[in-house]
């Protein structure tokens, strides 16, 4: 019984930066703008973190800076993509191979360093009797809490308000969109920011709580994962958090079986995450292969009014 | 005389060395329903786009109800009361009528149940009002192609247009959803709103509007009353020649069974039938015309017979041979042919030149190629043959296709599909978007092809294209064949019944 709740609660701490990432990615993607930075997002997103954290000793202030500093890069993501319509995925894939470069760099001086902290924990002791649930819920940190609830309200942002409804149609078809008035380039823009900013939080739960010491590229792949996981997830929020804690809980898993000595090689315990990502995706777009696309049919297309075809 | 709702003076739009409109001239009165005439490539629809602000004009002055507008983009023509219904419709597929309809809405951030409710009840009032109808809570990639139109009709009425503009409206619809529209837009003109509609079809012109103006080459050329001209007339204005008196098609003389096709089944894009249970034959020496509005799977039909879509049932037999698993390259060297409705995006390569193009199908022949070589001077040659025999105009065998206009790629396309000896032709909307001249050469080429023997099989949304043409008339409706006529017995009215899904007899369509 133990066992099974430390590895949820494992699981959830796993998870939790793959859920912002994820959500990130589906604000941007929603709007039609594929971003393939997620990966250098969050390394900037970390080391700017880490950074502010040594410097400052502030919690709110590393959070923030690093929210910041991913809203920078997704600034400048809106604008080679939105503004002068540059090829998304390769404005995607430079901004990753930048952000790897430059956090390795600003990262130098505290790699390695072991940061004192500790992230505010809700306590729901009242939660406590109820088998299994409660003691995972009633000791999580407030990062977790505020992921819940993103899901939540992006959710009901997305399918319940006009906003949502203006995010989903410009996705789907921009020159109807302005034909209705929207501007297509400043929704393309607020998405973008608040995507990537959602990826820089991500990063900074990577250095604060999951593993509170700076290496270099620390995030392991998980941007791309991140990016998997939104065309799994069918960009909506709701299933994001079942993706994200699929993986989380697999890679849980795998360092527990490490530590119960079953003997299988620590390397394919490590990859396990990996490969259930890829069967997965494999099984969905198997089972999805004659059903009409969800994905956002003007997704990584510029959008030029006056073009003629 | 009424007020004028527009006015355009000296309106000049360019794109690139081409001027779209060329110091354009036109007012429309206050109330009425103006028709703008001209072939593709007059400049109509840039009028159009110019009035809806998807277009800013290179010179010119737009005035809306008597005063100078400034027109810079979709929400300043909003402002202005004009609302546009596009050929292609701007819909947002994967979203309901009603969210199409208040997409844009910039009150009321939150949008609970009541909300949508009230909404719901202000979109009904509106269709009731004018006699429009359509499931509003659906998605609007599941309504009809009639259906979709009036969502877009009712989005200009929501946001309170009293201008609106119509572009080709009825291309897309059965010849009885047409009378449909009609009947709205002069319920719409009762109740005040002015119209402009664009359209290329003489009778339709002369059946809702009240005023008609016509453009040639980017120019105007008359406005004029409709009850002071005639059909005949409108059209010489449009091609800016006598036109010669329409000639009769000479009947084919079939002979034996080319195609043969039986049980099909077919799956769309969608994963549902889009033809279940069809069978029909195709002779040499015939064209077999198949009616139907769009969607009804004509498409998957051209594309399972040229081998681009499964068969999930059915037997195909070509020439003898069993082919409906065929590769499709099996099935090209069998002689199965196929004028792709899209030939940009399936039928020649935009970049590459003339030769290239021609050569496409007939890569590693040893006509074409010497131990994988190009044989270029050889191939030159071949290719000039080609295209002085089929009339393509053409800057020169090198230029890139994409360069040449829409009749002279068409043109191209089937001197290729022509000159490989086809025992099958599929051809899909053969003329879509070609002005009267290239019209005519592609249907004589077609009518040359069935004189050689070879059986066409012609589906085409203009229904006096597949009259004029056919031996035989097969209609589509809802994936399966409502009905096979003869060429003594197709008659417009019937066809169209068929094609609305109203079954054979008058009674049943009342």
């Amino acid at each position: 019984m133990d066992f099974f709740v430390n590895l949820v609660i494992a699981a959830i701490s796993s998870g939790t930066p793959l859920l912002f990432a994820v959500l990130g990615g589906i604000l941007s993607e929603r709007s039609g703008v594929v971003f393939l930075g997620a990966e250098g997002t969050m390394l900037i997103g970390a080391v700017v973190s880490c950074l502010a954290f040594v410097h400052t000793g502030s919690l709110t202030l590393a959070i923030a800076a690093a929210v910041g500093a991913a809203g920078a890069f997704g600034l400048a993501h809106a604008f080679l993509s939105v503004t002068l319509r540059a090829n998304q995925i390769v404005c995607g894939l430079a901004l990753t191979l930048f952000g790897t470069g430059l956090s390795a760099y600003l990262g130098k001086p505290v790699a390695g360093q072991a940061l004192a902290v500790s992230m505010p924990r809700v306590k729901l002791p009242w939660l406590e009797p109820i088998p299994f649930v409660g003691p995972i819920l009633a000791n999580l940190d407030i990062l977790v809490w505020l992921s819940f609830s993103l899901v939540i309200a992006l959710y009901l942002y997305m399918y319940k308000t006009s906003w949502g409804l203006h995010l989903r149609a410009v996705g789907d078809n921009p020159a109807t969109s302005d034909a209705m008035g929207l501007s297509v380039d400043r929704i393309r823009y607020v998405h973008v920011i608040a995507g990537s900013m959602l990826m820089g939080l991500a990063g900074a739960y990577l250095i604060l709580v999951y593993s509170p010491n700076w290496m270099e590229g620390m995030t392991s792949g998980r941007g791309w994962i991140a990016i998997a996981l939104i065309i799994l997830a069918g960009w909506n929020p709701l299933y994001a958090l079942g993706g994200a804690y699929l993986f989380g809980g697999l890679d849980a898993l795998g360092f527990r079986l490490q530590l119960m000595e079953i003997g299988i090689p620590s390397y394919f315990l490590k990859m396990l995450p990996y490969i259930v990502t890829i069967l997965v995706l494999m099984a969905a777009g198997w089972r999805g292969r004659n059903k009409p696309s969800i994905e956002p049919k003007a997704l990584g297309v510029p959008y030029v009014r006056e073009q003629r075809f | 005389m009424g007020r004028m709702a527009v006015q355009m003076l000296q309106i000049v739009k360019r794109f690139g060395q081409v001027a779209a409109n060329d110091n354009v001239d036109f007012s429309v009165k206050q109330g009425e329903i103006h028709a703008l005439l001209g072939e593709n490539g007059a400049g109509k629809s840039t009028v159009m786009s110019l009035l809806s602000g998807m277009y800013r004009a290179d010179g010119g002055d737009i005035l809306i109800h008597g005063e100078a507008a400034r027109i810079r983009s979709p929400r300043d023509a909003m402002q202005l009361g004009i609302g546009m219904v596009h050929q292609n419709f701007r819909l947002v597929p994967t979203l309901t009528a009603l969210e199409n309809i208040i997409l844009g809405e910039k009150s009321r951030p939150w949008r609970g149940k009541a909300w949508k409710q009230d909404k719901a009840q202000e979109i009904e009032a509106i269709c009731g009002k004018f006699g429009l109808s359509f499931p509003i809570h659906a998605p609007v990639w599941q309504l009809s192609v009639g259906e979709q139109q009036r969502v877009e009709i009712v989005k200009t009425l929501y946001r309170g247009a009293d201008i609106i503009l119509l572009d080709e409206p009825t291309s897309v619809l059965t010849p009885g959803e047409a009378e449909l529209l009609f009947e709205t837009l002069r319920e719409l003109k009762q109740s005040g709103k002015t119209m402009i509609i664009t359209t290329h079809k003489l009778k339709e012109v002369m059946a809702v509007s009240d005023r008609i103006s016509v453009m040639r080459k980017g120019r105007m050329i008359a406005t004029m009353d409709r009850s002071v001209t005639n059909t005949r007339e409108l059209a010489e204005l449009m091609v800016g020649r006598q036109l010669p008196e329409a000639s009769e098609t000479a009947p084919g003389c079939p002979g034996n069974i080319v195609l043969e096709a039986t049980g099909m089944k077919v799956l769309a894009d969608h994963g549902y039938p889009a033809l279940d249970g069809v069978s029909f034959a195709v002779k040499k020496g015939e064209i077999v015309g198949v009616a139907g509005v769009a969607g009804n799977g004509q498409k998957e039909l051209a594309e399972a017979i040229a081998g681009l879509r499964n068969w999930e049932e059915g037997a195909m037999t070509f020439l003898g041979e069993r082919m409906e698993a065929a590769s499709i390259r099996r099935r090209i060297d069998k002689g199965i042919s196929l004028i792709p409705e899209d030939r940009m995006k399936s039928g020649l390569a935009g970049s590459l030149d003339l030769v290239d193009n021609l050569m496409l199908k007939s890569y590693g022949s040893a006509e074409r190629f010497k131990l994988g070589f190009v044989r270029k001077n050889r191939n030159e040659r071949w290719a000039q043959g080609l295209v002085d025999q089929f009339d393509v105009r053409t800057p020169g065998l090198n230029a890139p296709v994409r360069g040449l206009s829409g009749g002279n790629q068409q043109k191209l396309l089937l001197a290729r599909e022509i000159d490989r000896k086809p025992g099958l032709m599929v051809a899909v909307h053969p003329t879509q978007g070609l002005d009267v001249g290239a019209t005519e050469s592609v249907h004589n080429m077609l009518i040359g092809l069935r004189d050689s023997s070879a059986g066409i099989l012609l589906i085409s949304e203009d229904l006096d294209e597949v009259m004029k043409l056919s031996d035989r008339v097969l209609v589509l409706y809802g994936g399966k064949i409502v009905g096979e006529l003869g060429k003594w017995d197709i008659d417009k009215e019937r066809i169209g019944r068929l094609m609305a899904g109203l079954g054979e007899t008058k009674e049943a369509a009342g």
